[in-house]
């Protein structure tokens, strides 16, 4: 966006903004997350990718300091977690504004400015600016001043990175952020988000149990499958060997067209990408 | 001209202290209630708003039991209510609908002895139709007591305004931003409380909803920002006060019985046609095509095209 590029934020020198060391995490005697450990560089691009109930929302939780680890320690911007941390902007699953909501998109916007804020909002200019910036930045403008609830699924899902870019993070957490929209509009989120990466050296995380949309702009991925976690750049981690390892079975990765297909191998029950996918009996937690 | 003012003004309207004093609470009680009602028809919380109702309702009768003003027991049952209501079920919206169900069921139950009581052991025959329907032109309340519960309600929302809406678009952001959202949502359960006994007080603990959720449900029909709903649910929660109690002044003179129609009904009334009439253009811009959301069978079926 213009005005935030030149404020490059490399003062601290290739430090990781994100960094989880063995973390855990048991829900009434289940194990959600073992030992998952990676971190995530500025300007990075990173899938956080896994079937459903592989532990994807519970991880982005323990790093937005929503969920107590039992083991393990998460450093954000070389600050231990915690709730409140300025520097992560988050956008959650599942987002439904209803229609009813008197509220624009630039309203929800300045929201991500000092929503958590006490008192009632005190207009000005620098915050009507950032906000308008900011609006631009995601190729907002045209709808800034509509009602957020009648925007499509696409249009509120860029309000809502909007929301959570404004405050300026340098690490910015998305849960599923594509699984409501159709193919066009997932590819304009995902492009957007990677220009967004490159251009604030803002690191992004997001989530996704399907990992094609994203394959031309990942720079690296977590795979989390059944609470474990291996990371990497993208093509020394999808693989028929690690996956393997990982979802403690045989699966293939076949490239299809120059597309990744992950399925069940012959040890399986055969039903290809979704049975593999549904291989661990468990639902998302949280 | 003048003619015409007597015919809307019926004589003596201005003089009537009753009407001055149900000028000037039902005018605060719409401010508090609007205020709040903006929230709570966003939270999708008008069950509670209306258990609240019935709530008030118990603590009203049985204020009025043991001899004192209905007040107290309108806002400390709404008050211990509300706070119960989030604390058994605030975590799911399941959680907290039956919660609201639960709690409803028992103060109805209660009202029910409090009335009996009330009309058959201590003679006040009143009071069923004081504490369900309201009673604007009779409050014995201190006009003090009210305005002071009314700043701190009003006063209470503006301090959560924010973190409020925020938690409202999604607890789940406002935690990640440190808010402490259970303690924001017992705030405004409280301020709702409070809205809640004064409009009983007006028009009665079983019609509070109404003065709650219609000029707010008005409002958000007319507006895309939230300053101006509130504004705009303030005018008509205030409109809508005044003119049924100029109505219900008049009615007196209507028919050749002189008899006086209930202030609540005219008040409900005008809510009701304000609600309706906002709605038609929302309704027909509501009826034009709307930018295609993806249809629920979406995700799936991209997976596996693109897959």
């Amino acid at each position: 966006m213009p005005g935030m590029t030149e404020q490059t934020r490399t003062s601290a020198p290739a430090a990781d903004v994100l960094d989880v060391a063995g973390v855990s995490v048991s829900l009434s005697g289940r194990q959600i997350l073992d030992d998952v450990s990676f971190s995530v560089g500025a300007g990075q691009f990173t899938g956080l990718i896994g079937p459903n109930g592989a532990g994807k929302t519970t991880l982005l939780r323990v790093i937005l300091g929503l969920q107590r680890t039992s083991a393990g320690t998460v450093t954000v911007a070389a600050q231990p977690r915690s709730r409140r941390n300025p520097s992560i902007g988050y956008v959650p699953q599942k987002i439904l504004l209803d229609p009813d909501m008197p509220m624009r998109a630039r309203d929800l916007v300045a929201l991500g400015i000092d929503g958590h804020r006490f008192g009632v909002p005190v207009r000005s200019r620098a915050r009507r600016e950032a906000v308008a910036a900011m609006l631009h930045a995601v190729d907002a403008d045209r709808f800034a001043d509509a009602r957020v609830g009648l925007l499509s699924g696409g249009e509120q899902q860029r309000v809502m990175i909007a929301q959570a870019l404004v405050s300026q993070p340098r690490l910015l957490l998305l849960d599923e952020p594509l699984a409501n929209l159709d193919i066009r509009s997932g590819q304009e989120v995902v492009s957007l988000l990677a220009r967004i990466a490159a251009e604030q050296q803002v690191a992004v995380l997001l989530s996704a149990h399907e990992m094609n949309p994203l394959m031309p702009v990942m720079d690296r991925v977590v795979y989390l499958a059944g609470g474990r976690a291996v990371s990497g750049p993208t093509d020394q981690v999808i693989r028929t060997d690690v996956l393997s390892s990982l979802y403690g079975y045989h699966v293939d990765v076949l490239n299809v067209h120059g597309r990744v297909l992950v399925v069940a191998g012959p040890g399986g029950d055969g039903h290809g990408d979704e049975a593999a996918f549904a291989a661990p009996p468990a639902r998302e937690a949280g | 001209m003048h003619q015409l003012y007597t015919w809307v003004f019926e004589p003596g309207f201005f003089a009537s202290a009753p009407v001055r004093t149900a000028v000037v609470i039902g005018g605060v009680a719409a401010v508090v209630s609007a205020v709040v009602g903006v929230f709570t028809v966003l939270r999708g919380q008008s069950f509670a708003g209306h258990a609240l109702g019935d709530v008030s309702a118990a603590g009203g009768s049985g204020a009025l039991l043991i001899g004192v003003t209905p007040l107290p027991g309108f806002i400390g049952l709404g008050i211990i209510g509300s706070g119960a209501m989030e604390l058994i079920g605030i975590r799911r919206v399941r959680g907290r609908d039956l919660a609201t169900g639960i709690v409803l069921g028992a103060a109805i139950g209660l009202t029910a002895l409090f009335l009996y009581l009330d009309t058959s052991a201590s003679a006040t025959t009143g009071a069923t139709q004081q504490i369900l329907f309201g009673s604007i032109f009779t409050i014995t309340s201190s006009l003090t007591i009210i305005i002071a519960f009314s700043v701190l309600a009003v006063g209470a929302i503006a301090v959560i305004w924010r973190p409020l809406l925020l938690a409202t678009v999604s607890p789940d952001i406002a935690a990640a931003r440190g808010v402490p959202v259970r303690l924001v949502g017992l705030a405004y359960m409280l301020a709702l409380a409070v809205a809640v006994a004064l409009s009983s007080l007006t028009v009665g603990a079983i019609l509070s909803t109404a003065l709650l959720i219609g000029p707010a449900a008005t409002a958000l029909h007319l507006t895309r920002r939230m300053g101006r709903a509130l504004i705009l649910a303030c005018v008509t929660g205030v409109a809508a006060t005044w003119a049924g109690i100029l109505l219900a002044y008049d009615s007196y003179d209507w028919g050749s019985s002189h008899q006086g129609l209930p202030v609540s009904f005219f008040i409900v009334a005008v809510i009701f046609a304000a609600f309706l009439l906002t709605g038609l253009p929302a309704r027909r811009a509501a009826a034009r095509p709307r930018p295609a959301s993806a249809p629920a069978a979406a995700p799936e079926e991209a997976c596996s095209r693109a897959s």
